[in-house]
């Protein structure tokens, strides 16, 4: 695999360098991000390298800003009034925010798992079919092989397949949650982006969700927000700690929980405050 | 028992003795009750609370009842005389006695009918535009509009019907159809008209004379267009309907648009769908059972409606045999302009309980209106949401 972090100029190297202790292909690239909603300045000088194929979590208290910067990667602050953003966000060295990217081409590229199961009003089979029909593809068989793949990526096919014209309400969250993981897969996205994808299931499918991030980082770039400090250990390489809209530390997610480098940190991993 | 009955204070009590009164007990009951005494006025209170909220809850029963039995009580001697061709006949006649309502019956359904027809499509796409498109500074003064147009009386859509839109029809919608004579084209357009009716058009201008009625000669549309062109008509009633149900409608269908979750919408766009794929496919299908209500709250309006549609259609059957023409250039009649117009000159007796009896028909057509839209509602809701 091509390494991207070799062509940028050397204060990024250095800059991916000091935030990860193994040398990876960066995904995205972070560069002096303040974002504004209105007057509220809810990220401040935000740097991080997101490396490729692995899980990076992002932790913190309520109202950190890690949630609004995982929806900088996807431009899904756009449709919110009055928000504006500076610096600069690549993607694989493409500029996200340049006035030529297409919005929707690049959330096909990045896609999205919101903390709230959110199936649309259709059934389980049309629940995926979706984002590859509106992408263009009508063929039946296509579509069949693409919501089987997805369903047993999301390892739900099993529970599912015999009902896949069932109204997806009828699942149970936990469900819900993975058919909106294999409905983000069925548009074959590089990256996915999860809004504390667990924080509204049991302890059972949150397992379930974890492993499955275990088996999709062989694939895909996953970036994860996240309240569950343990869930952040058991399934990152990479986390980043936020605080006030500032990130205080970024590093290999056993650096940041065994020896952290800040004292904020070391007080939010220890449960002193959050 | 008396001296056991403070004993839950009495942990308390020493501690407190020195320095404080004793605890006060309340008035030692023969009961060992735990439950302080201002607990149970507070539950002579939930009674109290609970009967009235139920008595008012019930009255509303009750009026409706008494209004079903006052209804039929007084129409009786009609409905034993006319029977099921009541409503099934068209013959209203004070002088022979003999009274049918269907025309009446068919004006309601048809005016209203009309009226959504013309407003539907209008005040989805203006509630989607002001839930989904319009920018900000728009969509307060809009909103303020609809519901504005909302608070307008009928009496004054009425009005506005008789000097403005019956006027404009007549000159501009019915005299240029049904005669093509009148001299608000030049003569020497309208020659040119025909030069290419003769070949292309589907109908023909080739006659000028009032009898002719070109568009109504016109296979499978022709029916709408037959009649005269006083201007009093079904399709100004329609319209004016249709003006005053649109902002209901309107309104309710936006409060429905903007109550879906953000979540739905943000899960469309995460996908990569445009803002049309959005709104297509994912918020009408959520608010489809919502819409439907939006729909049938402004059909319930438009049954109902009295004095705009009484000083717009005409109040007369149209002159078919059946009293019922489906031309939108007809005059017609409604349930409601009926009554408005006849009660005050009915006589007593037959008469008036045929009218009274049209007042029961009216009630019905309301009931089984309603009743049909919720289900429907009730269905789409659970084929929406898979019975949760």
């Amino acid at each position: 695999m091509m390494d991207v972090t070799t062509q940028k100029p050397s204060s990024l190297q250095d800059l991916a360098r000091s935030q990860t202790s193994t040398p990876t292909a960066t995904k995205i690239l972070v560069e002096n991000v303040d974002f504004y909603y209105s007057a509220f300045h809810a990220l401040k000088t935000i740097n991080i390298v997101i490396p490729d194929r692995q899980v990076t979590a992002l932790i913190g208290p309520s109202g950190c800003g890690k949630s609004t910067f995982l929806r900088t990667l996807n431009r899904m602050n756009d449709l919110i009034d009055g928000t504006k953003l500076t610096g600069k966000i690549s993607l694989d060295g493409e500029d996200l925010y340049d006035k030529r990217v297409d919005v929707v081409d690049l959330r096909k590229r990045v896609g999205m798992v919101f903390q709230k199961p959110n199936p649309f009003p259709m059934s389980i089979y049309d629940n995926i079919a979706y984002g590859p029909r509106i992408h263009g593809l009508t063929n039946r068989k296509k579509l069949n092989e693409i919501v089987e793949r997805t369903l047993r990526g999301s390892a739900l096919w099993e529970e599912v397949k015999d009902k896949l014209k069932a109204s997806a309400f009828a699942l149970s969250g936990g469900q819900q949650q993975r058919l909106c993981i294999a409905r983000t897969l069925a548009v074959e996205p590089e990256v996915i982006l999860m809004d504390e994808p667990c924080s509204a299931l049991d302890p059972n499918s949150t397992f379930r969700i974890e492993q499955l991030m275990e088996d999709l980082k062989k694939d895909y770039t996953i970036v994860i927000v996240t309240h569950n400090m343990q869930q952040a250990a058991r399934v990152s390489q990479r986390t980043g700690f936020f605080l006030r809209g500032e990130m205080k530390e970024f590093g290999d997610t056993d650096q940041i929980f065994t020896s952290p480098k800040q004292k904020d940190t070391e007080d939010y991993v220890s449960g002193k405050f959050g | 028992m008396a001296d056991r009955a403070p004993s839950v204070p009495s942990t308390s009590a020493p501690l407190l003795a020195a320095t404080a009164p004793p605890p006060r007990v309340s008035k030692s009951t023969s009961a060992p009750s735990r439950i302080p005494p201002a607990s149970s006025l507070a539950r002579f209170g939930d009674k109290i609370y609970g009967a009235v909220t139920f008595l008012a809850s019930l009255s509303i029963f009750i009026i409706i009842l008494w209004l079903l039995y006052q209804l039929t009580g007084a129409s009786l001697p009609a409905i034993h005389k006319f029977g099921w061709s009541f409503i099934t006949k068209s013959d209203w006649n004070e002088e022979t006695n003999s009274f049918h309502a269907l025309p009446f019956i068919f004006g309601t359904l048809y005016s209203s009918l009309i009226a959504l027809v013309l407003s539907v499509p209008i005040s989805i796409g203006a509630a989607i535009f002001l839930s989904e498109l319009a920018p900000r500074w728009i969509r307060t003064p809009a909103t303020f509009l609809i519901e504005l147009l909302a608070a307008i009386p009928s009496v004054v859509y009425g009005l506005w019907g008789i000097f403005i839109l019956i006027p404009f029809l007549k000159l501009y919608v019915f005299q240029p159809v049904i005669q093509p004579h009148v001299p608000i084209y030049h003569r020497h357009l309208v020659h040119s008209v025909i030069r290419v009716g003769h070949s292309h058009l589907p109908f023909s201008y080739n006659h000028f004379d009032t009898t002719h009625i070109p568009l109504a000669q016109v296979k499978g549309i022709g029916f709408l267009f037959t009649g005269q062109s006083a201007g009093y008509s079904m399709l100004a009633a329609g319209m004016i309907l249709a003006i005053m149900v649109t902002p209901f409608i309107t309104a309710v269908t936006r409060d429905i648009l903007r109550a879906i979750p953000r979540s739905q919408r943000e899960g469309s766009y995460a996908l990569g769908a445009t803002q049309w794929e959005t709104i297509k496919q994912v918020v009408i299908p959520y608010a489809k059972s919502g819409i439907i209500g939006a729909v049938i709250l402004g059909l319930g309006r438009a049954l109902g409606e009295t004095m705009a549609v009484t000083m717009v259609i005409g109040n007369q059957s149209p002159s078919t045999p059946s009293g019922v023409s489906l031309s939108l250039f007809d005059s017609g009649y409604t349930m409601s302009s009926v009554l408005a117009n006849k009660f005050n000159e009915a006589i007593p007796g037959l008469n008036l309980a045929a009218l009274v009896e049209i007042a029961l028909v009216l009630f019905g057509v309301t009931v089984f209106v309603n009743i049909v839209a919720r289900l429907l509602v009730f269905y789409t809701a659970k084929d929406v949401h898979g019975g949760k």
